[in-house]
C-alpha cells in the first residue's frame, strides 16, 4: 500500500519530492464537457485490454478450411482460417463474444468521444494559442482512429469487410502513377492478394495503436504542462486556474468515470449484438451484402463516394479515376484545413494573444457559424453513406433521395451557418442568455387582491459576463 | 452511516457480489448477456462508488486557485533559447563539406531503406489489363457447372467464371438473358451476345464491388455499394451513380452442344480506372 516509507523511498532515489508535491496538488477545472476527452482515453484503455484478449485467438490467414464449429448455418462451408478463428472466438471461447463485442463497441464510443471532445474544443475556442499543438495531435488521433477502426473490422474476413477492402484497393489504385503498384504490393498481388491479413493485423495491433499511444501521451503531457482552459467566472483570471486538486479528489472522480465507462461498454458488449460476422458469411469476391455500410465514423467518407458525380478525366495522358477526388483529395483537404484551423483563425482575426479562457460559442459568432456549417455538411455526408437504407425507410427512390442530398450538401451548411451567426450575434448583444437556470421569484398577494412578482437575482448569475476576455 | 457513505458502501458491495457472480457464470460455461450485465455491475459499482466518494465525502478538499506557471516567455528568454539552438546549428554548418556529406549519407540511407518495400509483394506488371478469360474458355457457374443456352430463362442472370477459375476476383462476370430484339449493341459486339445472352464484367467500374442486383424490368445492373447503375441492353453504359465507364463486355459464342465459350478476354480492362488504363494491352 501507499505508505510513508514507500513514498520516501522513491523520493530518496529519484529526488522527486518537488515533482510529486507540484503535480499532486495541481488543480483541474470542473465542467461536464471536460470529461469527453477522458471518455476517449478510458475507451482506448478498454480497447487495449479487450484487444489483447482477441489477439490471442485471431489467426491472420486467408487459407481455406471447412467450418465444423457449432454454428449450424455455416457448417461444411469453406471459410478462411481468419474467419474460422473469429467464429471460434465468438461461439466456443468462454467470455470470447463479450470481449469481441465490447471491443467493437469501445471503438465506436472511442471515436464518438474524440469527435464530441473536438467539437467542444472547437466551439469554445480552447484550441487557441498556446494550445495549437494539442489540436493538431487531436486531428492526428481522429485519422489514426479511423485507420484503427477500418483495419480492425477488416480482420474477420467476412463478406461485409471484404467489400470494404475491395473499395480500399480501388481507392489506392486510383492514385496517379503509383496507385497500381501500391495496391498490388500492399495486398500481395492483384486483389484479393495473398498477403493482406497479416499486414492488416500488424497495422491494427501494433503500428496504429503505437501511433495512437504516442499522440495521446503527447496530447496529455501538453495539457498537463499548459494547464487546462476554464470558463470565465468570479475570481478567475487568464493567469490562474481554479479547480479540484488532482490528489485525491480529481483522481478519484476521474478513475470513477473510467470504471463507469468500462461498465457501460461491457454492458453494450454483453447485451447488444454488433458486427455479427456469421450473418454476413465468409468473404467471396463475387458476392456482396446489400445494404452495406461502414462503421459510423467512416460514414461521411462513404457518403462522399456515393454523392460524388461520375467525373473522370485525363491530364497529359494520365487517367484520373473517379475515386481519386472524393476518396483521397477531398478528405485530404478537409483534414488539412481542420489541422490548420487554429493558425487560419489567428491569421484572419489577427488575434495572437495567449488564451486560457474557454469561450462561449456566442462570443465568436463567425467561428461558431463556420463550425455549424461544417457539422451540417458532415451530417449530410453521413446520411448519404446510408442513402439506400434511408431511402427504403422513407419509402422514396434512392435516386430522388440522392438529388435531395446533393442539394443539401450546398444548402444546409449555408442555412446552418447563417442561422448560427444570427443567433450568436443576437445572444452576444443580450446581457444574459435567455435559456438560463430558473430564477428565484416570490409571488406576493397585494392588499388590493392582485399579485406581484418579486425577482431576486440568482447567485452568480452575473458571473458569466463579469470577467471579459482580457 | 450517512446517506452518501451508504451509497458508496452499497456500490462496492454490488461490485464484489457481481464479480463473484462472474466467477459462477464462467464456471457454468459462460453466458454472454449475463457476463455483460455482471461486468456492468462490477465496473459500474466501483466507478459510481468512487465518484460519489470524491464528490460528497471529501468536503475538506475545496476548489483552489493556482498560478498556471505557464505564461508567454519574455522576448529575451525566447531569443536566448533560439541563440542556444542556432549556435549549435552554426557549429555544424561551419564544416560545409562535412555537413553536406552527412546530409548525403542520411539521404542515401533513407533511399536504401525504401527498397525493402518492394519485397512486400508482386509488382502489378500487366495484370490489371488482363483476366483469366481466354479465347475458348468455357463458361461455368459458381458451382463449376458448365453453362449452356438452356441455363437461363429470359430476364434471369447468373454469375459465371472461366472453367478452372471459379471464384477469380477479376474474371467474375454476369451472364444475363434478355429478349434478343431488345439489345442495342454495336454490330461487332452483338455477335458476342447470341440468343440475347449478354455477358459483362461483374466488377463495378466505380469502386470494384461485385454487381449483385439485376433489375429485370429496367434491364439494369445495380451495384449494392454506391448504386451505380448500368443498362445491359446498350453495352452496360452507366445510367446512374458514380460509375464513370461502361462495364467491359465478354463476347461469347455457342458450341454445337449448346455450351458457351468466351471469344476472348473482356473488351476492356475490368474494374475502376487506374492511371495508365488507356495504355491498353500493348
Amino acid at each position: 500500500m501507499i505508505s510513508k516509507r514507500l513514498v520516501e523511498g522513491v523520493d530518496e532515489r529519484l529526488d522527486a519530492s518537488s515533482f510529486i508535491a507540484r503535480n499532486l496538488k495541481k488543480v483541474f477545472p470542473d465542467h461536464w464537457s471536460f470529461m469527453l476527452g477522458e471518455l476517449a482515453l478510458y475507451s482506448f484503455i478498454l480497447l487495449i485490454l479487450t484487444g489483447t484478449f482477441l489477439a490471442l485467438f485471431y489467426v491472420a490467414s486467408p487459407e481455406q478450411t471447412t467450418y465444423q464449429g457449432p454454428y449450424q448455418p455455416l457448417q461444411g462451408q469453406s471459410v478462411s482460417l481468419a474467419y474460422n478463428s473469429v467464429l471460434h472466438l465468438s461461439f466456443e471461447v468462454r467470455a470470447g463474444l463479450v470481449m469481441r463485442q465490447t471491443h467493437h463497441w469501445s471503438a465506436l464510443v472511442f471515436m464518438a468521444a474524440i469527435v464530441a471532445h473536438m467539437l467542444r474544443v472547437f466551439f469554445t475556442g480552447a484550441f487557441r494559442k498556446p494550445r495549437e499543438m494539442s489540436w493538431i495531435l487531436g486531428v492526428g488521433l481522429v485519422v489514426s482512429g479511423i485507420g484503427a477502426g477500418f483495419t480492425g473490422y477488416s480482420l474477420p474476413d467476412d463478406l461485409l469487410s471484404g467489400v470494404g477492402l475491395r473499395i480500399a484497393y480501388s481507392i489506392a489504385q486510383s492514385i496517379p502513377f503509383v496507385g497500381n503498384w501500391l495496391a498490388s504490393v500492399f495486398f500481395g498481388g492483384e486483389f484479393p492478394g495473398t498477403a493482406l491479413l497479416p499486414r492488416l493485423l500488424a497495422l491494427h495491433i501494433f503500428i496504429i495503436p503505437l501511433a495512437i499511444l504516442g499522440q495521446m501521451s503527447a496530447h496529455l503531457a501538453i495539457v498537463w504542462h499548459q494547464t487546462h482552459t476554464q470558463f470565465k467566472g468570479p475570481g478567475r483570471t487568464n493567469e490562474t486556474v481554479t479547480g479540484t486538486p488532482v490528489w485525491p479528489k480529481f483522481a478519484l472522480k476521474s478513475v470513477g468515470l473510467g470504471f463507469v465507462t468500462f461498465g457501460v461498454l461491457t454492458l453494450l458488449g454483453g447485451l447488444f449484438q454488433i458486427n455479427p460476422v456469421w450473418f454476413y458469411g465468409p468473404y467471396v469476391p463475387y458476392s456482396g451484402p446489400s445494404p452495406s455500410q461502414p462503421d459510423w465514423y467512416a460514414g461521411w467518407l462513404e457518403g462522399l463516394l456515393r454523392l460524388w458525380p461520375n467525373w473522370e478525366f485525363t491530364i497529359f495522358g494520365v487517367s484520373i479515376g473517379e475515386l481519386f477526388l472524393p476518396a483521397i483529395v477531398v478528405p485530404g483537404i478537409m483534414f488539412t484545413l481542420l489541422a490548420a484551423w487554429p493558425f487560419l483563425e489567428a491569421r484572419f482575426s489577427g488575434d495572437r494573444e495567449w488564451h486560457n479562457f474557454a469561450q462561449k460559442p456566442r462570443e465568436a459568432p463567425v467561428r461558431s457559424a463556420l463550425g455549424a456549417a461544417a457539422v451540417a455538411l458532415m451530417v449530410v455526408l453521413f446520411l448519404a453513406g446510408s442513402n439506400d437504407v434511408l431511402a427504403k425507410y422513407l419509402q422514396i427512390e434512392v435516386d430522388t433521395f440522392n438529388t435531395v442530398l446533393r442539394w443539401s450538401t450546398f444548402v444546409l451548411p449555408v442555412v446552418a451557418g447563417v442561422a448560427t451567426l444570427l443567433i450568436c450575434r443576437d445572444l452576444h448583444d443580450r446581457p444574459r442568455h435567455p435559456i438560463g437556470r430558473p430564477e428565484a421569484m416570490t409571488v406576493r398577494r397585494t392588499t388590493a387582491g392582485g399579485f406581484e412578482e418579486l425577482h431576486e437575482p440568482r447567485a452568480g448569475a452575473e458571473a458569466d459576463d463579469e470577467v471579459r476576455s482580457p | 452511516m450517512r446517506r452518501p457513505d451508504r451509497f458508496v458502501a452499497g456500490s462496492f458491495i454490488v461490485a464484489i457480489l457481481a464479480a463473484f457472480g462472474l466467477f459462477i457464470v464462467y464456471l457454468e460455461g459462460g453466458q454472454t448477456q449475463l457476463e455483460g450485465a455482471l461486468l456492468f455491475l462490477t465496473l459500474g459499482g466501483i466507478g459510481a462508488g468512487l465518484i460519489v466518494w470524491a464528490k460528497t465525502l471529501m468536503p475538506q478538499i475545496v476548489d483552489e486557485t493556482q498560478s498556471r506557471h505557464h505564461a508567454p516567455v519574455s522576448e529575451q528568454d525566447e531569443e536566448a533559447a533560439a541563440e542556444t539552438v542556432l549556435v549549435g546549428v552554426d557549429e555544424l554548418k561551419r564544416r560545409t563539406f562535412l555537413s553536406r556529406l552527412l546530409i548525403g549519407a542520411a539521404g542515401a540511407l533513407g533511399l536504401a531503406a525504401l527498397f525493402p518495400i518492394r519485397s512486400l509483394g508482386e509488382v502489378p506488371g500487366d495484370t490489371p489489363f488482363f483476366t483469366k478469360w481466354k479465347r475458348g474458355s468455357k463458361l461455368v457457374d459458381v458451382e463449376g457447372n458448365l453453362v449452356t443456352t438452356g441455363t437461363l430463362k429470359v430476364d434471369s442472370f447468373t454469375t459465371v467464371f472461366p472453367e478452372g477459375s471459379v471464384g477469380s476476383a477479376d474474371s467474375q462476370a454476369v451472364l444475363i438473358k434478355v429478349e434478343p430484339d431488345l439489345l442495342q449493341l454495336p454490330t461487332d459486339r452483338a455477335e458476342g451476345a447470341p440468343d440475347g445472352l449478354v455477358c459483362y464484367s461483374k466488377v463495378c467500374t466505380h469502386a470494384g464491388c461485385p454487381l449483385g442486383l439485376y433489375l429485370a424490368a429496367d434491364h439494369e445492373l445495380r451495384c449494392p455499394c454506391h448504386q451505380s447503375t448500368f443498362n445491359v441492353l446498350n453495352g452496360a453504359e452507366p445510367v446512374y451513380g458514380p460509375a464513370p465507364r461502361p462495364l467491359p463486355q465478354l463476347l461469347i459464342e455457342v458450341d454445337d452442344d449448346g455450351t458457351l465459350r468466351a471469344k476472348g478476354d473482356f473488351t476492356e480492362p475490368v474494374g475502376p480506372t487506374f492511371w495508365n488504363i488507356t495504355d491498353g494491352r500493348a
